[in-house]
């Protein structure tokens, strides 16, 4: 399915969640699914939580233990396939990149949407962040109701 | 005659890497682009680009162009002819160039041909109505020039270069109706697909353009599905409404000034067409004459920067001008290459490059 519609299976975007209680802390949701020459993830992570190793075609692999959540990998990675996911009592929590105008403001209600683009929530925007460092990838902090922590994972500004 | 000991034709990724070890080498070099400015097609990549560190991973394609134009910026042996265009190349290494209304010829002691590619088009009814676009056209109105295509507009292709440019055009606001991809798989990195799609563009696979409908511009598509055998499945037409098409089904490699000097050239489907047979230095079958970047096989920039790098040393060394970390550098930049081609996507390449050596005696 993704191969054709650009979805990722529900399956496929699961393995790549840890466990409820490990995403009590922010841990990074690495979507890359595909052995594409690419490290940047790896090679950003001030922790050396993402391991590629040498061959930079594989997967990167996220050590659940020693990953922060600080998000630094978020506008790092190339194909914005990275989010960080916490579960903060009944909401989900999630650092997304976001590279469109207009951006969002901090208190401002957004759609939250899907892997296949629809409309699936609320949004409350919590924190935008821009710096240099970032090179024009924006990193929002967005919390939508928990139930749609394995579904969510972008916003867009509600017509 | 103007002498030179290298003439570099093409300043995008290969050539200006190319430039930057043969300058290191201590050779003379010219560096020819028909565009104002140097950079190629990396001016236009708005995106951040894939690779590791050595091939400036998550850094936005401008910026690449400007730190690979920046690395030659001490160089006093480099003279860079911008708006350019080279109209001959002959076997004894002269280079004819017409600019500005004036035509010049030089002599070089050894030339790298870094011309790149250039667009493939889709053969449809009505293709050459006004809106119909290539994707480098696109990506130059739009983000070279700051003007848009259209307001809604359809994607023809898959491949990352037509995943790019829709994520590209729907930052600039433009309405993506879809991509449709002719092929039953999606071209390019799902990362880039996925990226789309969450934003609600969909993404038709084994679908393409049959028709295109409008009186003095294009306002509407006609698209079929396509069967396993890539007929036209009946009774499955769809119309859409748009005011501009853009066709992005794949890239040919330059290779016209290698075949004025009847270099052997040979057809690689998995390189994207007739490329120049070379040896495993990147020398084409005219001495001298060497060749990198999409020119000898369409992949992405970041194989064309290391290609470029290893041609310069390969063409210093030629000349008898050693670099002086070269077998370091080679060893380097070889492996870079071969790591690049590693993954499932670098097969065809690998395949294709196979293809293109063996029965080459000269090529041995």
């Amino acid at each position: 399915m993704l191969n054709k519609t650009g979805i990722p299976e529900k399956e496929l975007v699961l393995s790549r969640f840890p466990n409820q209680k490990a995403l009590l802390k922010p841990k990074a949701i690495l979507e890359c699914y595909e052995d594409i020459p690419c490290n940047p993830c790896s090679t950003s992570c001030p922790f050396d939580a993402i391991e590629i190793g040498p061959n930079i075609n594989v997967q990167p692999h996220l050590l659940v233990d020693v990953c922060t959540g600080c998000g630094v990998c978020v506008p790092s990675c190339p194909g914005l396939a990275i989010v960080i996911a916490q579960i903060r009592g009944n909401d989900a929590v999630f650092k997304i990149p976001y590279e469109f105008l207009p951006m969002p403001e901090k208190n401002a209600v957004w759609d939250g949407v899907n892997r296949s683009g629809e409309v699936i929530c609320d949004a409350l925007i919590e924190q935008v962040v821009i710096n240099k460092k970032q090179d024009h990838t924006a990193v929002v902090t967005v919390s939508v109701p928990v139930e749609f922590l394995h579904d969510f994972v972008t916003i867009r500004v509600k017509l | 005659m103007i002498e030179k000991d290298l003439i570099i034709i093409g300043g995008g990724p290969s050539g200006l890497c190319a430039a930057k070890t043969a300058l290191e080498a201590g050779m003379e070099v010219l560096l020819i682009d028909r565009s104002p400015n140097l950079g190629g097609q990396l001016v236009k990549q708005t995106h951040k680009f894939f690779g590791s560190k050595a091939q400036y991973a998550k850094t936005r394609g401008f910026d690449i162009a400007k730190k690979l134009i920046t690395d030659l910026e001490k160089f006093e042996k480099l003279e860079i002819k911008s708006n350019t265009t080279v109209t001959g190349l002959y076997s004894d290494h002269v280079v004819t160039t017409y600019d500005n209304h004036e035509y010049l010829r030089y002599q070089a002691k050894a030339v790298i041909v870094a011309t790149g590619a250039s667009e493939k088009f889709l053969a449809f009814e009505n293709n050459d109505l006004p809106g119909i676009y290539g994707a480098g056209a696109v990506q130059t109105l739009m983000n070279s020039y700051g003007v848009i295509p259209g307001s809604e507009i359809v994607m023809v292709g898959s491949g990352n270069i037509g995943l790019i440019v829709s994520y590209q055009l729907l930052q600039a606001g433009v309405k993506v109706k879809a991509i449709i991809e002719a092929a039953p798989t999606i071209g390019g990195y799902k990362v880039h697909a996925s990226k789309i799609r969450r934003l609600g563009i969909p993404i038709l696979t084994s679908t393409t353009v049959k028709k295109a409908i409008g009186k003095d511009a294009i306002e509407e598509i006609e698209i079929v599905s396509l069967d396993e055998k890539w007929n036209e499945v009946p009774n499955s037409s769809q119309f859409i409404s748009l005011d501009a098409l853009c066709i992005s089904v794949g890239l040919s490699p330059m290779h016209q000034l290698l075949s004025m000097v009847n270099a052997k050239t040979k057809f690689i489907n998995e390189l994207g067409g007739f490329v120049p047979v070379i040896d495993h230095h990147h020398q084409t079958s005219i001495p001298g004459i060497f060749v990198c970047g999409d020119a000898v096989g369409i992949e992405e920039a970041s194989s064309a920067m290391m290609e470029g790098y290893l041609t310069g040393l390969y063409a210093s060394n030629h000349l008898g001008k050693c670099h002086p970390n070269e077998k370091e550098m080679i060893t380097h930049y070889e492996n870079q290459l071969s790591m690049l081609r590693d993954g499932p996507f670098g097969i065809k390449t690998k395949v294709g490059l196979e293809k293109l050596r063996e029965g080459n005696k000269h090529a041995e």
